[in-house]
């Protein structure tokens, strides 16, 4: 009988190793969204006039009424040309994707779309980033899915690549145009 | 020479990243705003507080812990303005909950399991094996065996 408790150290350590095997397989930069499931919070932001397709920005309050994307981009960016043909792709596909400005000078933002071309159906400047910070974003590019109700559903940090789109993204919009 | 470098990093060692412009006026306020911002874990770099790093969203983050201070915001609002947005990842001390119960007890756990498992090991080796007295035949095998007689019973 007391022969059996020599295997209690060996379950032991298989189970401590399979905690962090499992702790292991998460990446710990990726934060999760404090707003999933919750309306987005308040803002009312100046858009980037004088941009040919800039417009004047745009508040919180209008970003409800259909499934649509908050992309959260800056010029310094590094990785944002790297998503910037899965927006453009996006908003082909006729999905909504506002785009705002973290921490930009507008001159900035409206030379880098110039460059890349506007896949924005509106751009926001949040040149003090304090609407990010509301937003929890904690680097670029981020995306927020928003449902028809204004509410954040999922959230992307980093770039969005051709699977994210097609794997995730779209089939969970599909989803929020169903249930809506 | 060398004396002078020691010196140097001497004098050097305390660097902050609270940049001048960011600083309260008030010192009192200042001082608190220190102390929350060595609570709060900068997203961008992690490792590090907010207190700490040259991170711009730290600095932005440093300067709402300051906006809020002079609001008249309690230190205990103020943690739980950031962690309403960033979750309890920025705490640098995690609080004790459901999630965290394996980081805060677990220690004990496992201290407490080794501590008891080396006592009852230490207990069972000291008490010497209990060894059953010889039988009637094994004795007359062994007294058949041996050339002379036992020398005790």
């Amino acid at each position: 009988m007391s022969r059996w408790l020599f295997i209690v150290p060996v379950i032991a350590f298989i189970g401590l190793v399979a905690f962090l095997g499992i702790g292991l397989t998460k990446d710990p930069s990726a934060l999760p969204s404090q707003l999933i499931d919750r309306p987005l919070p308040q803002f009312a932001l100046p858009g980037i006039a004088d941009t040919p397709g800039g417009g004047p920005g745009f508040a919180s309050a209008a970003l409800k009424g259909e499934p649509m994307l908050l992309n959260i981009f800056a010029s310094w960016c590094a990785a944002c040309p790297q998503e910037h043909p899965v927006l453009t792709r996006i908003s082909g596909e006729g999905v909504p994707v506002y785009g705002l400005a973290w921490k930009d000078k507008p001159a900035d933002t409206r030379g880098w779309l110039a460059k890349w071309g506007n896949p924005y159906k509106a751009v926001a400047a949040d040149e003090a980033g304090r609407t990010a910070i509301d937003l929890g974003v904690t680097g670029v590019p981020e995306t927020f899915v928003i449902d028809g109700r204004g509410r954040v559903r999922f959230k992307q940090v980093g770039p969005i690549s051709v699977e994210t789109w097609e794997g995730t993204i779209r089939p969970l919009m599909a989803r929020l145009r169903a249930e809506a | 020479m060398r004396w002078l470098l020691l010196l140097w990093v001497l004098i050097s060692a305390p660097v902050l990243a609270v940049l001048p412009g960011e600083m309260l006026k008030d010192p009192v306020l200042e001082a608190r705003a220190r102390v929350i911002s060595q609570e709060l874990r900068c997203v961008v770099c992690q490792n590090q507080s907010i207190d700490e790093s040259d991170a711009p969203l730290a600095g932005d983050l440093r300067i709402v812990v300051r906006e809020q201070l002079t609001l008249g915001r309690s230190d205990a609002e103020i943690m739980d303005y950031v962690v309403a947005r960033y979750g309890n990842f920025v705490r640098l001390r995690p609080p004790v909950e459901p999630a965290t119960w394996v980081l805060w007890l677990g220690p004990f756990v496992l201290l407490g399991g080794g501590g008891l498992a080396l006592l009852s090991w230490q207990r069972r080796r000291s008490v010497p094996a209990e060894v059953a007295p010889l039988s009637e035949a094994e004795l007359a095998e062994m007294a058949a065996l041996s050339p002379e007689p036992p020398l005790e019973r």
